[in-house]
């Protein structure tokens, strides 16, 4: 068996035959395309001059005053265009697929932003986009399911299974099996068979790059500690991988505990899950004892998945990142008091990281740096954390 | 000797090809399936697949993850399903298959899965989300058990397809086409291309499977190999019919075995 690929014992490339080919292809032309010059040049241009990259690096003064400890740096991919870290990934594998002479593009999408970054770069180079998301998601994430036919995409309501993201993700590489001669599946996720899970980390890891060059600038040290939010984990995967190698470095990771990890209603995989092999790849999965993926549950349709990437599995069972689980109402708590402290409004998804950031901070001394990557904006949660607070938008 | 590879042997001298035929164990309940099974054996199907319901099955059409469905809903698991193994090992001796996603065979414990597929009477496992350059290991516990894993090779396998065929046991599980498990009103692979490059590196009987519907298509399919695998429109009956299919199962399976 390759070794490539894996992390650790984590990884592979378990999906069906029929798919087998094009998953070398990509892998080939992945190879081929990661160093080239003008590969590299084109997706420098269209980060900097369409995506609005380097993400600024805002000092939290307010958040930092008011919790007393660390000082709080927000990595700020809330303000990429389309409003997420997902264009990063995008950008890079559609410059991939173009090359690779794919002229129909499917993905899969959760809360809709990879749906709606996916869409949108096909729209700007002209690609058929077919999106598919759970019809449950459809439903609480309408302004994303809009936004995305507005560019052009198909969006197909996934309602198999229990009609969210891993539904999602299955009717998507049920297409790809059918039409595997003309159609590029654009993951959005550090998740799959290799080499997504390499490829989208690759394509996400200027993020920890840009904060590594940004504080350097502002305070000339590393951070003492970076938080993400894990879903699948691409933008927890960006935010720390150039600081693996650097130990005095702690990152962690914050996972959705829904309504509490002893209820059935959570998505806390790492905390919950065990060892397993679904959609691609070895890696930690919430399961029942005879392999059936159990439902999850979050208030955030972008972190509601039953599993997480392999290097994730990796970095947590080696102890490099630790991953800690944010229920829906101190989620929602962190939405507000950042909304109202930095007035920022966060991603439903990122504001589990910042839930996270606020515990920790005050346990940090005023001399230590914490960054937050809000790999969001939180618009589209609105209607969401308005009905939890039991206001009805719509309607009122 | 295993069961599958003296059932080709079989076949071989009579100058017959196989049917395979295909049900999602405890769909809808573990008696049905049991009469399923022993009726298509009547019927003339020579070797069936017993397919193992799970939660996300992203190698299946609308038919089968809705039996697949139907089964889970029931109460079905891996310890009711090796328990109607050994109902019908006390009436048949031909050979029986499990079709299983990996995590199935993962959380089971592959020690565990192996030993009773051994003691309970299965003779081959077919795991669809798992390529051949990950079966080794599963492969080489397995042999220990004489259990044969079942490889599957696509038109899109292209090169790999010498690799595949060379390395295989029991019998090569050719797919007919690109796309999941379900019926077809038409093929557009080059059979004659496919065939001819399994044909030259087949280390055992192939078979050919997925979207066969039809006594015509079985016909036709079984003209480039050794047999043809049918499953989702025999799905479709359990589905329609439910418990009241058995019958219904029979005659279509007797319709396809007459032409072969």
């Amino acid at each position: 068996m390759s070794e490539k690929g894996k992390f650790g014992k984590y990884g592979g490339q378990f999906v069906p035959e029929t798919v087998m080919n094009a998953v070398h292809e990509l892998e080939d032309a992945y190879d081929r395309y990661k160093d080239d010059p003008d590969f590299k040049k084109e997706l420098a241009f269209y980060y900097k001059e369409y995506a609005n990259r380097p993400s600024l690096l805002y000092y939290a003064e307010h958040m930092t005053e008011d919790l007393g400890g660390a000082k709080i740096y927000i990595k700020r991919e809330d303000l990429n265009h389309t409003g997420a870290h997902k264009i990063n990934n995008v950008l890079g594998q559609i410059l991939l697929a173009k090359r690779m002479g794919k002229k129909r593009i499917i993905a899969e999408t959760g809360a809709g932003q990879h749906g709606v970054a996916t869409a949108t770069v096909c729209a700007l180079f002209g690609l058929e986009c077919c999106v598919y998301m759970g019809s449950e998601d459809v439903e609480r994430q309408s302004l994303n399911v809009y936004r995305m036919r507005l560019l052009g995409s198909d969006v197909v309501p996934v309602s198999s299974g229990t009609g969210t993201l891993k539904d999602a993700i299955n009717e998507a590489m049920r297409d790809w099996c059918t039409n595997i001669e003309t159609t590029f599946y654009c993951i959005g996720s550090v998740m799959g068979p290799h080499p997504y899970p390499v490829m989208v980390r690759d394509f996400q890891k200027i993020i920890s790059e840009e904060i590594k060059a940004q504080l350097m600038e502002k305070e000339v040290k590393l951070p003492d500690c970076v938080v993400a939010c894990v879903g699948g984990g691409s933008n927890a995967m960006g935010a720390f991988y150039d600081f693996i190698g650097d130990e005095s470095v702690r990152l962690v990771g914050a996972e959705a505990a829904g309504r509490g990890i002893d209820t059935p209603f959570h998505a806390a995989t790492l905390t919950k899950g065990k060892y397993g092999i679904f959609h691609g790849m070895k890696s930690i999965f919430l399961q029942n004892e005879f392999g059936q993926i159990d439902p999850v549950y979050s208030i955030s349709a972008g972190l509601d998945y039953p599993g997480i990437g392999p290097e994730h599995a990796y970095l947590w069972e080696t102890g490099r990142a630790e991953y800690v689980d944010v229920t829906d109402e101190e989620a929602v708590t962190a939405f507000e008091y950042l909304s109202k402290t930095e007035g920022i409004i966060p991603a439903i998804e990122s504001a589990h990281a910042v839930s996270v950031a606020m515990k920790i901070a005050p346990t940090m001394s005023k001399d230590q740096i914490l960054v937050i990557n809000l790999s969001g904006r939180g618009d589209k949660d609105v209607y969401s954390v308005g009905k939890y607070r039991g206001v009805d938008i719509e309607n009122s | 000797m295993n069961r599958i590879d003296r059932c080709f042997a079989d076949l071989k001298a009579k100058g017959k090809k196989a049917l395979i035929t295909f049900i999602t164990a405890g769909d809808p309940d573990m008696e049905t399936s049991k009469k399923a099974v022993l009726k298509m054996f009547d019927s003339g199907a020579d070797i069936i697949e017993l397919g193992v319901p799970f939660s996300d099955p992203i190698a299946e059409g609308v038919t089968i993850q809705k039996s697949s469905k139907r089964s889970l809903d029931g109460g079905t698991n891996l310890d009711m399903i090796f328990d109607l193994v050994v109902e019908l090992r006390k009436e048949t001796d031909k050979p029986l298959l499990l079709m299983m996603y990996i995590n199935t065979i993962v959380a089971y414990g592959t020690e565990k899965f192996f030993t009773n597929c051994k003691d309970k009477g299965i003779d081959g496992v077919i795991v669809p989300d798992m390529p051949y350059e990950e079966s080794g290991e599963l492969k080489d516990e397995a042999r220990g058990y004489g259990i044969h894993i079942i490889n599957l090779v696509a038109p899109t396998s292209r090169d790999r397809i010498k690799k595949i065929a060379s390395n295989s046991q029991g019998f090569l599980y050719c797919v007919s086409s690109t796309g999941v498990t379900g019926t077809r009103s038409t093929f557009t692979t080059d059979f004659e291309s496919f065939f001819g490059a399994i044909g030259e590196n087949a280390a055992c009987p192939y078979c050919v499977g997925f979207g066969i519907s039809s006594p015509e298509q079985a016909k036709k399919m079984s003209a480039y190999c050794d047999g043809v695998i049918v499953g989702s429109a025999i799905v479709r009956i359990m589905e329609e019919k439910g418990a009241q299919s058995i019958e219904a199962v029979g005659e279509f399976v007797k319709s396809l075995s007459e032409v072969m």
